[in-house]
């Protein structure tokens, strides 16, 4: 039984980094912009938050540093896909094999490295109960700051005025120009939210869930975030859904070598890029949901004036 | 209030549409030896090392040609999937499963086996190929799950089907427990093009496809018919070509071209399977495409541009002291700086004086 | 004297390759109905989005009651008072009515704006559910929440861009009342249009564009059809004679054609019934949005989903076979999106030809065929040639064509194929009126030739004009075909709201 509260445990950890990177890439399409330089981006700031607590010993100035590296990309990417209009696929896939490589050449310096010691989290009182401690009350505090953000950002989207606006700009760039709405602007602060964000989760990768720097560690959990914010059908609440699933899939691993379950590990290491495959598949069977709740917009150019 | 503003331009400019990836290499070369300078090594030395060490002699010709060998190949299929706008991004496991098919059929051989079993490896490889890229193609096709995504996740899967094999029923019983196959037979290995140099028959094939490409682009129905259903769908549909077959030849095309290329790396200068076969080679060839403009002529030259950058990293590792990785820097930096210069191909850049 | 609403002085807007606008001026004054004629391409456009603000022109001014104004962007406009309704519009289809209204407004909360909806539409009698999502409107109806967005913001002028054309005859007269109302409150309106009788019948003065320049202006009220013409185009209107034939043989004969729709927010047809002869042209009239798109795609092949039996040409079952096949057959189409269908806008006129044309194309076999290429561009020179298309030659891109040669392009590259039965969508939508002309006595040409036409279009002028039989399109329904000579436009509207006689075992739908 205690295997399985470390299991759940386990997973939020590991969920919470596909979390907060899916949310981010969630705010970027819903204003109609895709952003497949993810993993780049992740790299990047996986490196940017793992050097600055080797250098200052201070975990918040590492996710600092990481979102920092990510909004920075993010922007770059933002300007020559929004103002230049280049085209936003080919653009991301820039910005992630320039992250592989750019990542891989700066970090060798702190491959060896070491953080300082890992504080373990524990909630008073709460983190006591029997099993449900363990399991649930024991996390790193961003584990839970992603839940409330899911929460605030859901009642963003939907409930205020900028939320609105911010859809629209995903539905119909043109009537959002035409209303008098900046939409570059918009999508610019977008793209850089969504990139600060992905930077958060690759610093959080490298900083709190393996603190360590290796190159190309990121091992394409920012393609899995891509493929959650369309597995959520572009809904927050099925996004953090989503990443836990994903979460958890990627802990079953260890879990059943663990209880003895006798597979050549690499089947096991597979799991969640079949099951990213499995997903996909599944959710783009019917068009009509994906259509319904796909910002009309997303991946399209737009040229005010035109 | 003066303002710079982006014009859209009435025709393409075609000054530009050549213009633009030479543009995006001088840029990449003056941040390269600005990066240079940042480490502390002497730009100009830098510079040297990737543009001119590799060219310099006959020998380092060939060893351009071996590594252009496999980006050119896979960019050429690529090229039929980008025009089409399918976007195979996962051709690096294409490459790898149409390796472990090679390496298969290599395996099989043994001392007194002929020459015949040659194209059986490379067709192996092609298969091997088009198996994985049909993967992605189903996927497609049957449930429009988007290819990036599903091709990219394939990539790490072939690559975990490579690791069990040599780690597990493909390791060498004498290779003392190193993750690898046995050596293959003499016999299995590429002809080469011309003796002392390691150029092998590969490059004859990667040009010969550029030659093929261009015939089927420029000359067949089909070949329009791949790039309306890229250019404009719907028009596509109006004219009655069938998208569903667009979306199998392009990836069925860049799978086989990336399986040959996997089975030539691993029978040619390779001779056996290891885990380090993949090289990055089907990512690297997306930027072979990009800067070749997607046309098989112009991407021989880019294929040559960008395995001088490998060539130059190993240099510059060996030479200069930085980490081999520094070629995907300047990969990465001349896909930004062209798709940045491509913009001059449709708009001008005017200065605006705002009226009122 | 009453100082006007509304002064542009000297308007001048340059465009790389047009003028757009030249020197234009224009007086509106209060509680004045003001129309704006010209053709397509006069630069009524360009006129309407530099007063709302979207352009800035190179050179003139604006004056508002008086005031020289600058009007920067569309926010600046709404503040001070000008509103518009756009001829396509700027809605949000997943949202509701109610929030696409709040996002045109500066102000208020989402209750206060659902609140002021009703009461607004209230007021014109423009009924309207504040909480529909918009996907769920008829063309009609969103054009009414446009419109009552532009209201909302109490404006002084309010420009509307085309508004009819996807209104029945019906909804243009219960507009006309909204205006007039509108008009009687000291609202200036700003009406675009290129309908002759529209705007004799509404408008109190004219401005007439021609070329980007002021061709004159006038009292509507005062002048003749032909007269507004002349002002419009510099001369009479092109007399097209129809004469009277026989049809021959059915070439196209559909029956029992329903069909589900496959798109989101498409629309199901229902056991369309209609035959095509040899010989004649027949039309389908109806307001966008009512199943023409559906009905035109299962006709050219694009979709191939019909039921068997359901679409022949003679004794040939064409119901599922693709559009080459339907080509082979002698069927061609003409569809009403130019840019991105008809042609691909980056590609060559010669290498448009190839879409529907495999003249140039043999060993069919191999790899679709071998292209000729020096026979291809052959073939594109004579179209461009015989079909007066302005380009610069074979090799000019698609796109850098204007709307009425790139029409005339394709429309000649499907006659030239000497079809047995021609399908238009649309055929002189945003084209100026001499191609217009010219493709419309194409059109009665082809009939003369003993080829069957089937014309689908918003605009009842040109079904009169060319038609010998028309029928109407209501909510994927198809009306019965009633002869030209005994139509009215009165019918026509009533059959638009899905009134005509069925028969006992039909369901009969209310609009």
């Amino acid at each position: 039984m205690e295997s399985y509260a470390l299991l759940l445990a386990a997973t939020l950890n590991a969920g919470t980094v596909l979390a907060i990177a899916a949310l981010g890439l969630l705010i970027n399409e819903k204003a109609g912009v895709v952003n497949l330089g993810a993993e780049g981006m992740m790299l990047c700031a996986a490196l940017a938050g793992f050097a600055t607590v080797v250098h200052s010993g201070s975990d918040w100035l590492g996710f600092a540093a990481g979102m920092g590296a990510g909004a920075l990309l993010a922007a770059l990417f933002g300007v020559l896909v929004i103002w230049l209009n280049t085209n936003q696929y080919a653009t991301g896939l820039a910005l992630s094999l320039f992250g592989l490589g750019f990542s891989a050449f700066a970090g060798i310096g702190y491959v060896q490295a070491k953080l300082p010691e890992r504080v373990q989290h524990h909630i008073p009182w709460l983190g006591d109960i029997p099993w449900l401690g363990p399991a649930l009350f024991r996390q790193h505090p961003l584990v839970y700051a992603t839940m409330l953000f899911c929460a605030a950002l859901i009642w963003w989207l939907y409930r205020t005025r900028a939320g609105l606006v911010l859809r629209s700009v995903g539905e119909s760039p043109e009537s959002a120009h035409a209303l008098g709405y900046p939409v570059r602007r918009i999508r610019l602060l977008a793209v850089v939210t969504g990139g600060a964000l992905c930077g958060l989760s690759g610093a959080y990768l490298s900083v709190v869930y393996t603190p360590l720097w290796v190159e190309g560690m990121v091992a394409g959990k920012g393609w899995i975030a891509l493929a959650l914010t369309t597995f959520a059908t572009w809904r927050p609440s099925r996004a953090l859904l989503g990443a836990y699933l994903f979460g958890g899939v990627t802990m079953l691993q260890f879990h059943l070598q663990s209880v003895g379950v006798d597979v050549p590990s690499q089947w096991m290491t597979m799991l969640p890029y079949l099951a990213t495959i499995l997903v996909l598949a599944l959710i783009s069977r019917n068009p009509a949901w994906i259509r319904i709740n796909k910002p009309a917009s997303l991946g399209r150019p737009f040229h005010p004036g035109a | 209030m003066l303002e710079l503003k982006l014009e859209a331009r009435p025709q393409p400019s075609r000054f530009w549409s050549y213009g633009s990836p030479l543009l995006a290499l001088a840029l990449t070369t003056a941040l390269g030896a600005v990066l240079f300078a940042l480490l502390g090594k002497n730009p100009v030395q830098g510079l040297l090392v990737f543009f001119w060490e590799p060219v310099k002699s006959g020998y380092a010709l060939g060893e351009l040609m071996v590594k252009a060998t496999p980006l050119l190949l896979i960019a050429l299929g690529l090229a039929v999937c980008f025009r089409s706008n399918v976007w195979n991004i996962g051709a690096e496991g294409q490459f790898i499963i149409g390796a472990v098919f090679a390496s298969g059929m290599a395996l099989l051989a043994d001392r007194d086996t002929g020459r015949w079993i040659v194209p059986l490896i490379l067709l192996a490889g092609v298969a091997g190929g088009m198996v994985w890229a049909g993967l992605t193609a189903v996927l497609r096709d049957r449930f429009n799950a988007n290819e990036i995504l599903v091709s990219l996740m394939l990539v790490y899967v072939a690559d975990m089907v490579l690791n069990y094999l040599v780690y597990g029923p493909w390791k060498d019983p004498m290779g003392y427990n190193f993750p690898q196959t046995k050596t293959f037979e003499l016999v299995t290995q590429i002809p080469r093009l011309m003796p002392g140099s390691r150029v092998s028959i590969g490059l004859l094939l990667a040009l010969l496809g550029a030659g093929a490409l261009w015939l089927f682009l420029f000359r067949t129905r089909a070949g329009l018919a791949q790039q309306v259903g890229g250019l404009a769908p719907a028009a596509a549909r109006y004219a009655g070509f069938s998208s569903r077959r667009a979306l199998w030849t392009a990836l069925l095309v860049s799978g086989a071209a990336a399986g040959l290329a996997g089975a030539l790396e691993v029978a040619g200068p390779i001779g056996q399977l290891t885990p380090y076969v993949p090289a990055g080679y089907g990512f690297a060839a997306i930027i072979v495409a990009f800067v070749g403009r997607l046309h098989p002529v112009a991407m021989v030259f880019s294929a040559v541009l960008l395995s001088m950058f490998y060539i130059g990293g190993e240099l510059a590792q060996s030479r200069l002291g930085l980490p081999k990785s520094i070629t995907g820097v300047f990969q990465g930096l001349l896909l930004f700086t062209l798709l940045a210069c491509d913009t001059l191909i449709n708009y001008r850049l005017r200065r605006s004086a705002g009226s009122h | 004297m009453l100082v006007p609403r509304l002064q542009m002085a000297h308007i001048t807007k340059r465009y790389p390759s047009v003028l757009a606008n030249d020197d234009v001026s224009l007086t509106v004054l209060p509680g004045e109905i003001h129309a704006v004629l010209g053709e397509n391409g006069a630069g009524k456009s360009t006129l309407m989005k530099i007063i709302y603000g979207t352009l800035r022109p190179d050179a003139g001014q604006m004056f508002l009651n008086g005031r020289l104004v600058h009007i920067r962007n569309p926010q600046e406009a709404r503040a001070q008072g000008i509103g518009m309704v756009f001829q396509h519009f700027n809605l949000f289809e997943t949202m509701t009515v109610a929030e696409n209204v709040w996002l045109g407004l500066a102000r208020d909360t989402l209750q206060q704006v659902t609140a002021s909806i009703s009461a607004k539409a209230a007021e014109y009698g423009l009924e309207l559910d504040p909480q529909r999502p918009v996907h769920t409107l008829s063309v009609g109806e969103m054009q009414r929440v446009e419109i009552i967005r532009a209201l909302l913001t109490r404006p002084q002028l309010l420009i509307l861009d085309e508004p009819t054309s996807v209104l029945t005859p019906q909804a243009v007269q219960k507009l006309f009342v909204v205006l007039k109302k509108l008009a009687s409150e000291g609202c200036s309106i700003l009406y675009i249009s290129h309908k002759l009788h529209e705007i004799r019948a509404l408008c109190d003065a004219c401005t007439v564009l021609r070329g980007g320049r002021v061709a004159g202006v006038c009292n509507p009220k005062q002048e003749t059809n032909a007269s507004l013409s002349r002002l419009m185009i510099g001369s009479e209107p092109p007399e097209l004679r129809r004469e009277e034939r026989q049809p021959g043989a059915p070439v196209l004969q559909v029956s029992g054609l329903s069909l589900a729709h496959e798109d989101q927010f498409g629309v199901d047809l229902h056991n369309i019934q209609l035959r095509v002869c040899a010989g004649e042209v027949v039309g389908i009239a109806g307001v966008s949005g009512n199943g023409q798109k559906e009905l035109l795609a299962v006709l050219s092949g694009e979709d191939t989903r019909a039921p068997q039996g359901s679409i022949q040409m003679g004794p040939v079952d064409v119901s599922t076979l693709h559009p080459g096949g339907r080509r082979a057959m002698g069927l061609h189409f003409v569809p009403e999106d130019r840019l991105g269908r008809g042609v691909v806008p980056t590609m060559s006129l010669a290498q448009n030809l190839l879409l529907t044309r495999e003249e140039a194309v043999s060993w069919p076999g191999l790899a679709g065929g071998w292209i000729h290429v020096r026979q291809l561009m052959e073939h594109a020179r004579r179209l461009i040639d015989q079909f007066n298309v302005k380009a610069g030659g074979p090799n000019s891109l698609a796109k850098s064509l204007s709307g009425g040669n790139l029409q005339k392009y394709i429309v000649g590259r499907e006659i030239d194929a000497q079809p047995r039965l021609l399908i238009m969508s649309q055929p002189t939508w945003g084209v100026d009126v001499g191609a217009a002309a010219q493709i419309r006595a194409e059109m009665l040409a082809l009939r003369k030739a003993g080829c069957a036409v089937l014309v689908v279009s918003e605009e009842l002028d040109e079904l009169f004009e060319i038609c010998d039989r028309l029928h109407v399109i209501s909510r994927g329904q198809l009306s019965p075909s009633m002869p030209m000579a005994q139509a009215t436009v009165e019918q026509i509207g009533a059959w638009m709201s899905g009134l005509w006689e069925r028969s006992p075992d039909e369901e009969v739908r209310h609009a």
